[in-house]
């Protein structure tokens, strides 16, 4: 084989190669289609909206279904959905829903009254088994059905007046009743397809696979291949089929984060699910346009479990609070525009921001620690953090290590369990620190603040306070915005104060977007209604 | 040969059921369940969702339960995956695992073997060096190493090939060669051995004397005593292939079994582990049967024995 040989098969290759690289790539050719090709993290464990528990579900449920009330995405205020308008009776219990008569399944039968009823109970019933059906809990007699202490559906709070008017009693006022409506947990399923399929209560049940689901929302089912694709097609008897953009959306479940930033690089995803750390400066060196970090409702903290010494002593734990740089760790170690946390509910969480903050005062801690007995960190027993195995967890509680050695002199061990272990070590309270992150499921404090009341299950510190139960209670009736504020106020300022909690940061949700993609706007849930999208082609932009 | 092939099965039936109640036992011992999420599910909920799945009963119950339906061939529903049967979960990711399974192993052998009886043609000579270098090479470097370097060059640099998917043809290069080299380089390394060895043996001397040209010693005197060693490596290499793609599904995005396996281990889903620890014990059995089969067939002693 001669020189002359190879350099010709070399050239003959790049040849090749060129010609390769002019193929369309699948994003250009989704754009003309109207496709939106979406990573979606993993696969959906079921499409099943009452038995759904997780973000890559719901992303998905959100073009199938769609419940009484929804919310814009641009300011997620709620807005009419199934329901074109509701009426909420004096002492705030009885909210009337009227249907919009145009609102179809995507067989084409209308969207009823009695739809709902029916996927209240199969949510609320006890032989479901739905993780979610917590949700529906404001009804009246809801927790008792859901707990199988009462069989009869017609004591819980749910009425239909004709196929267009629904009535819902709850069992207190609740501020936020019509935020939680919005929430997945409330989608309707459509009766005779579920029945088809078998006992509605039956989780093996297969109504939800393609040809079979029957949904409302603005997109149909069209095909579900297990690790590698869930396609929806525009549903042309969505009430408002009119105004959805695009024809289709394709999800695909990669789980890898460097798998996903290669596919959206080589223009296989108008959209990611997230974007790998050591990926970030690249790309804002490079394609700032195609980055996107917008905040969102969730708070990354640790716990303390306050039963025993030394973390039973407020001094202690208010000490540990105060000497971490929460600015060092966002800075150094996040580096993807997270804030850091010196309170639980992100600001501005619906209009409120907590009104006393945890500091980074390293001197005062250390004089907290001293009033506590351990001057210098003298006779203060090794605590250990426990986290669930992930290297980014690590970097920080390695960070955290350091600080608490620096500025306090104790020794902290550190201890990683992969997931489902440190969820049973955290439910049977087996730690000292734990970590955990706390996402909202609905814009309101009281999804934050409530996690540390008796009823929560969601409290693995075992702090407890009379005051907090009692202010929180006094927020969940009341109507008045400006009351309730204030009682958030003082539970969140006792909260800190107490320090079962050190929030450290803020989370951000980083993705890339395809510069084409429009009509999805930053918000703090990452709610973005699918029918609101639309690309950008060249001459018909929009503003 | 059929004496072999009724005694191979009499052992298996033992083997899967040990093997699955070592499992059974080893799951219920790990601590989490299926039902633990991040969100705390209330107590009557989660008895409800154990009662659904049976796990309320005594564990030996269950473990009765669990092989009665074994015996009848149904490995449950999956718990992650409301509405999945085990059996098609597996079914549906069998395709991709065996046909990525099956080039693997032709690029292993089709890369492995000529370089290993190169590499003894040339013992000690530089040939030898740099095909065992990089047989070395090979078996060191993981594939998560080289699975983004194949994919920085041929799909990053080159253009060549898609960084994920399993559409098309070209979507199934990158990930076989991934698998296949690691085995390549094994195969290498037993086919030199192998043919080192032969080479040594008198009938090679006498065929040579014989006046045999070079290459039909090579081809047809020693290649086939030499690649006994290859043979018998056959059925725990073809089980690798199949159960230990998961890095490399993960990284090409393919749909395969060694996710779902993998996954359905830290999900706790017990059917489903069940289900794909039982379908890869059969699957190795089945193999190294194939494997002991095939050695029957090249060695003229056992061949004969088993008659």
């Amino acid at each position: 084989m001669s020189v002359r040989f190879l350099l010709t098969a070399l050239f003959a290759l790049c040849l090749l190669t060129s010609g390769c690289s002019q193929r369309e790539r699948p994003v250009d050719t989704a754009v003309r289609d109207g496709i939106l090709l979406v990573g979606n993290g993993t696969e959906p464990a079921t499409l099943d909206p009452h038995l759904a528990v997780g973000v890559t579900e719901h992303e998905i449920l959100r073009a199938l279904f769609e419940g009484l009330v929804t919310r814009d995405g641009r300011d997620l205020s709620v807005r009419p959905a199934v329901a074109q308008s509701w009426t909420i009776s004096d002492d705030g219990k009885i909210y009337t829903f009227t249907l919009d008569p145009n609102a179809r399944w995507s067989n084409g039968d209308p969207v009823t009254a009695s739809d709902f009823l029916f996927s209240f109970e199969r949510m609320l019933n006890p032989r479901l088994g739905s993780s979610y059906a917590k949700m529906l809990h404001p009804l009246a007699g809801a927790a008792a059905y859901n707990r199988g202490e009462n069989t009869d559906f017609s004591r819980v709070g749910v009425r239909v007046i004709d196929p267009l008017t629904l009535e819902l009693r709850l069992h207190k006022p609740l501020a936020y009743f019509l935020d939680l409506l919005a929430h997945g947990a409330w989608y309707p399923v459509h009766p005779p397809s579920v029945l088809a399929a078998g006992d509605r209560y039956d989780r093996l049940s297969r109504w939800t696979r393609p040809g079979k689901l029957v949904g409302n929302g603005p997109f149909q089912l069209s095909e579900w291949r297990l690790n590698a694709l869930v396609e929806v097609t525009r549903n042309p008897h969505f009430r408002e089929a009119e105004a959805t953009r695009l024809n289709a959306i394709r999800f695909f479940p990669i789980a890898s984060m460097d798998t996903e930033e290669r596919a959206f690089r080589s223009g296989f995803l108008h959209l990611t699910h997230t974007i790998p750390p050591h990926r970030i400066d690249w790309y804002q060196n490079n394609r700032a346009d195609a980055i996107h970090f917008d905040t969102y409702l969730g708070t990354y903290y640790y716990t303390l479990n306050v039963r025993q010494p030394p973390l039973n002593d407020p001094r202690v734990r208010r000490a540990l609070a105060m000497s971490i740089d929460r600015q060092a760790i966002v800075d150094t170690i996040l580096r993807a525009g997270q804030k850091p946390a010196f309170h639980f509910t992100p600001p501005m969480t619906a209009g409120y921001t907590s009104p006393y903050q945890q500091t980074f005062d390293p001197q005062g801690a250390r004089k907290l620690l001293a009033e506590a007995g351990f001057a210098n960190g003298t006779g203060f027993p090794e605590v250990e953090v426990l986290f669930n195995t992930s290297e980014s967890h690590r970097e920080i509680a390695v960070a955290i290590q350091q600080m608490w050695r620096r500025e306090l002199g104790i020794r902290v061990r550190l201890h990683n369990e992969e997931w489902k272990v440190y969820l049973d070590s955290r439910r049977a309270g087996r730690f000292e620190i734990l970590r955990a992150g706390w996402i909202g499921d609905y814009n309101d404090p009281s999804t934050f603040l409530e996690l540390f009341t008796r009823a929560s299950g969601n409290n693995p510190s075992g702090w407890s306070h009379d005051d907090y139960e009692k202010w929180l209670a006094a927020a969940r009736a009341s109507r008045d915005p400006d009351e309730r504020k204030l009682l958030f106020g003082k539970a969140e300022t006792l909260l800190l104060q107490e320090a079962p909690v050190i929030p450290l940061y803020f989370y951000v949700r980083s993705t890339l977007i395809d510069e084409r993609v429009r009509g999805r706007h930053p918000n703090v849930l990452d709610f973005h209604p699918w029918q609101a999208i639309y690309f950008a082609t060249e001459g018909s932009d929009e503003p | 040969m059929r004496q072999l092939l009724l005694r191979r099965l009499a052992q298996a039936i033992p083997t899967i059921w040990v093997i699955a109640t070592l499992t059974f036992v080893l799951l219920r011992l790990a601590p989490g369940g299926p039902f633990d999420e991040e969100v705390e599910v209330p107590d009557e909920i989660r008895a409800q969702m154990a009662a659904h799945y049976g796990l309320d009963q005594p564990l030996p119950l269950q473990y009765l339960r669990f092989l009665g339906n074994l015996l009848r061939g149904d490995l449950g529903p999956s718990f992650k995956y409301p509405g999945w049967n085990v059996h098609e979960l597996i079914a549906q990711g069998i395709p991709v695992s065996l046909e990525l399974g099956l080039l693997a192993m032709i690029v292993a052998f089709a890369l492995g073997i000529p370089a290993g009886i190169i590499a003894a043609l040339c013992h000690r000579r530089i040939g030898d060096s740099a095909v065992m270098l990089f047989a070395l090479l090979g078996i060191c470097l993981p594939s998560f190493v080289l699975a983004p370097l194949l994919l920085l060059v041929f799909s990053s640099w080159l253009g060549w090939f898609q960084p994920l998917g399993w559409s098309t043809a070209g979507d199934r290069v990158l990930p076989m060669l991934t698998l296949g080299l690691f085995y390549a380089a094994y195969i290498a390394r037993l086919s030199r051995s192998g043919m080192l060895e032969v080479l040594q043996q008198d009938y090679i001397r006498t065929a040579r004397a014989k006046g045999a040209s070079e290459h039909r010693v090579i081809l047809i005197h020693a290649t086939r005593t030499a690649l006994y060693p290859v043979v018998t490596f056959l059925g725990p290499a073809f089980a690798g292939v199949i159960s230990g793609s998961f890095v490399i599904e993960t990284i090409f995005f393919l749909p395969g079994l060694g996710t779902q396996f993998v996954n359905a281990a830290l999900n706790r889903d017990y059917t489903m582990v069940m289900g794909t620890v039982l379908f890869y014990a059969a699957l190795i059995l089945a193999f190294n049967l194939l494997a002991d089969l095939i050695q029957a067939w090249l060695q003229p002693k056992t061949r004969d024995a088993n008659r």
